[in-house]
């Protein structure tokens, strides 16, 4: 992904138009297909899906700000997200919260200094009785005390060597 | 061979059932023992989760909850031939208390088979319904599901059958739309609702049962295309239903001409996007269309004019997931089942501080201090049990003078609480309910979709309000203006997001007030976003 360069980023969107148009409400989906591949919506995307769908840039920018889950900004290499429902209130998730924004020295909806992590809120995973629940990728955690919530930070950092990115990597006490 | 079965549903999962299921196949493979490792769905019987079953011929024996290091000891102690001797032998699975006593109609199979196994799914008695749908005219399917007495199961609890022949006696031949003549149906697979996870479940381990019911409900109304509108929130859930739409697909379940029968149905999930009021149907559909998702003024009724403008039946997960069994054992083996005029059964979903959480499939009538008591064993904590929000984020907190209600829609609307969904969540008594109050008024305001005054100012304005009460500050004053503040949501806003969110917060307010009078002062609260 680091290599991608703007017309690749452009030549991918309107394959992904020209791959979903055909379909009824094809707007969402080609939305999520976009931010699959990049992980946002790049603001330079909205003109090419606006003209494929026929219809206008406000309409598009409209929809993508409606949606908690759409970005217009690169997330962090990781994307955490906290369950804020009730069922997980119930099990500690205000503990869970705080620490996870001091330890990580954000607050929702930003990206660590380093760029590792994003941290997002959820209002429910559907794991409401194995909770406090945590989604990072894809991946949904049960039971997440602030200890298994620092295990699983470690996890991220220490894993995946191979693919760290070239730049030197802070360490996280910022903020 | 052995066939050992680990769960792979979300809940599982989120407790290391991937790591149990590869250790598990590393020893056996290091014993030079074969097994046949089955990814089933969870039984629901979450507290024993990652659950291990084996199968012998007394039936299927259960470990659980099995970690990874359990694993050495569990095959020395005869693990893969149900013998008993490990501490985490549960004995045969359907004997466990839990699951033995429940009366499971939609979760019949849950657990039981490889979810994206069509085999599996037929050996279980799926499809019969299909074939018998098959067999009738539309108007014979439609009165079957009225004679069940099936009411919606996403919350409003509408007659499915009165909903089904509305779109089955709709015209659809709609001017020059590109859709005209064309029926729609959609299952509402948002959930929500915070402390429901049945519609998940569902879709995890038993997904061609929703297949199925959807077909049956195209055939029923004369429509040819469903749409699953899934959140985002389910990504495994995601995965397995594109499976098994993709399997019955291949086999003749689904496209041109399903079974050969001249009729078409077609499938397709469409996912949501991290918006709470997208559950709501009217939304939903603008969602689905590529709009943002805001509420539609009714009429027109979905029904008439749904999806692309079109006939369209939205029901939920369950309502839909209902129809393969009332087809094939009728209308009236359903609705044998229930209590007044809350039919057959619920999928309860026990969830929060609870002891033994997971789904408890009961006809209606059953209390809900049964369910806290009977099947939860009380709170994880230990710690009594203060407060139950019964119902979702819009259903009441229910404190424990109200626990002996028996689970009807009509019985709890009594008492000014609601059944919805069924998700029952549990609160010890640490909990505070001003904090509890003040979280559905920001819920309101964070997943508004913006058409109202009310909802969208209201309900910012009432987390205000509520931390001037917190922070006594011209405490009557600002309890007053909060009750004003309710009124106003409850008499101003279109859908039930900004009419029901007074629902928490009065009965926080009314059955827990020394809450609200407390003094403060020393509180260490740090309320969210503030850290
Ligand atoms: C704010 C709000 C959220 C809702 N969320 C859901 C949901 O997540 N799932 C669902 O099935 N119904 C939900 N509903 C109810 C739907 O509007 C609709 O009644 C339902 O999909 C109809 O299907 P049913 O008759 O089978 O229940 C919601 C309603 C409101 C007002
Ligand atoms: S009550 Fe709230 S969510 Fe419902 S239509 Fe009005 S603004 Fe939208
Ligand atoms: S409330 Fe957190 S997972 Fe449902």
């Amino acid at each position: 992904m680091n290599k991608t360069t703007a017309t690749d980023v452009q030549h991918m969107v309107h394959q992904i138009i020209a791959d979903l148009n055909h379909k009824p409400g094809a707007l969402m989906p080609i939305l999520h297909a976009i931010q699959d591949e990049l992980g946002y919506i790049p603001s330079d995307s909205v003109p090419a899906i606006a003209e494929g769908l026929q219809i206008t840039r406000a309409e598009v920018h409209g929809v993508i700000s409606f949606y908690h889950d759409f970005r217009a900004s690169a997330p962090g290499k990781h994307t955490i997200h906290i369950c804020r429902a009730e069922a997980c209130q119930a099990r500690g998730c205000r503990a869970l919260e705080r620490h996870a924004q001091q330890t990580l020295g954000v607050d929702y909806h930003q990206t660590t200094l380093d760029g590792d992590i994003t941290l997002e809120a959820a209002y429910c995973l559907g794991n409401c009785a194995t909770g406090p629940s945590i989604r990072i990728g894809d991946d949904i955690h049960g039971r997440v005390t602030p200890a298994r919530f620092d295990a699983l930070i470690d996890q991220l950092q220490t894993v995946p060597l191979a693919i760290q990115p070239v730049l030197a990597k802070e360490d996280n006490t910022h903020g | 061979m052995v066939k050992v079965f680990v769960p792979r549903d979300t809940t599982a999962l989120s407790l290391g059932a991937n790591e149990v299921a590869a250790i598990l196949q590393r020893a056996c493979a290091d014993r030079s023992v074969d097994i046949e490792l089955v990814r089933n769905g969870s039984r629901g019987l979450f507290w024993l989760e990652p659950m291990v079953e084996v199968e012998t011929d007394q039936g299927r024996m259960a470990y659980g909850p099995v970690t990874p290091e359990d694993i050495p000891a569990l095959l020395d102690e005869g693990l893969l031939d149900g013998q008993p001797g490990h501490s985490l032998y549960l004995g045969p699975t359907e004997e466990i208390p839990y699951l033995k006593n429940q009366q499971r109609l939609t979760f019949a199979r849950a657990g039981i088979i490889d979810p994206v196994s069509l085999d599996d799914y037929i050996h279980h008695g799926g499809y019969v319904g299909l074939r018998k749908a098959l067999a009738r005219i539309p108007q014979e399917i439609v009165d079957e599901v009225k004679a069940s007495g099936l009411r919606g199961r996403g919350g409003a609890a509408f007659p499915a059958g009165i909903k089904w022949q509305t779109v089955l006696d709709a015209d659809a031949r709609t001017g020059s739309s590109p859709y005209s003549k064309r029926k729609f149906i959609v299952c509402n697979a948002d959930e929500g609702d915070s402390g429901t996870f049945a519609d998940r479940l569902v879709m995890e381990a038993d997904p061609f049962m929703l297949i199925e019911g959807m077909t049956i409900a195209g055939l029923a109304v004369g429509a040819d295309t469903g749409y699953i509108y899934l959140r985002s929130e389910y990504p495994v859930a995601h995965k397995i239903l594109n499976e098994a739409i993709a399997r019955a697909g291949k086999a003749g379940y689904l496209g041109n001409n399903v079974l050969n029968s001249g009729k078409a149905f077609h499938l397709e999930v469409r996912l949501g996007a991290g918006a709470y009021i997208c559950g709501e149907e009217t939304s939903l559909l603008d969602s689905l269309e590529g709009k943002r998702g805001q509420v539609r003024v009714k009429p027109p009724l979905p029904a008439l004019k749904g999806a692309f403008g079109q006939p369209t039946v939205v029901n939920n997960v369950l309502t839909l997931a209902a129809v393969p069994f009332i087809l094939a054992e009728g209308g009236q083996a359903y609705a044998d089942y229930g209590r007044g005029r809350s039919r057959g059964t619920l999928p309860f979903q026990l969830t929060g501080n609870i002891e033994r959480g997971g789904v408890v499939e009961l006809a209606f009538g059953v209390t809900l201090r049964e369910l806290l008591e009977d099947y939860g064993g009380g709170t994880a904590s230990g710690r009594p049990m203060r407060a139950v929000q019964v119902g979702g984020p819009l259903g009441a907190y229910m404190p424990e003078g109200q626990w002996d209600t028996p689970l009807d829609y009509e019985a709890f609307s009594e008492v000014g609480a609601v059944v919805g969904h069924g998700g029952i969540v549990v609160f010890d008594d640490t909990v505070d309910m001003l904090d509890q109050a003040r979280f559905a008024m920001e819920f309101c305001a964070v997943e508004s979709c913006g058409k109202c005054t009310p909802c969208r100012i209201g309900s910012t304005r009432g987390v205000e309000v509520i931390d001037h009460i917190r922070d006594n500050q011209e405490r009557d004053y600002h309890l007053n203006l909060l009750e004003d503040l309710c009124d106003t949501l409850e008499d101003g806003s279109l859908c039930a997001m900004g009419g029901m969110t007074p629902n928490p917060v009065r009965s926080a307010l009314n059955h827990f007030p020394d809450d609200f009078h407390q003094d403060r002062t020393t509180a260490s609260r740090t309320p969210a976003g503030e850290a």
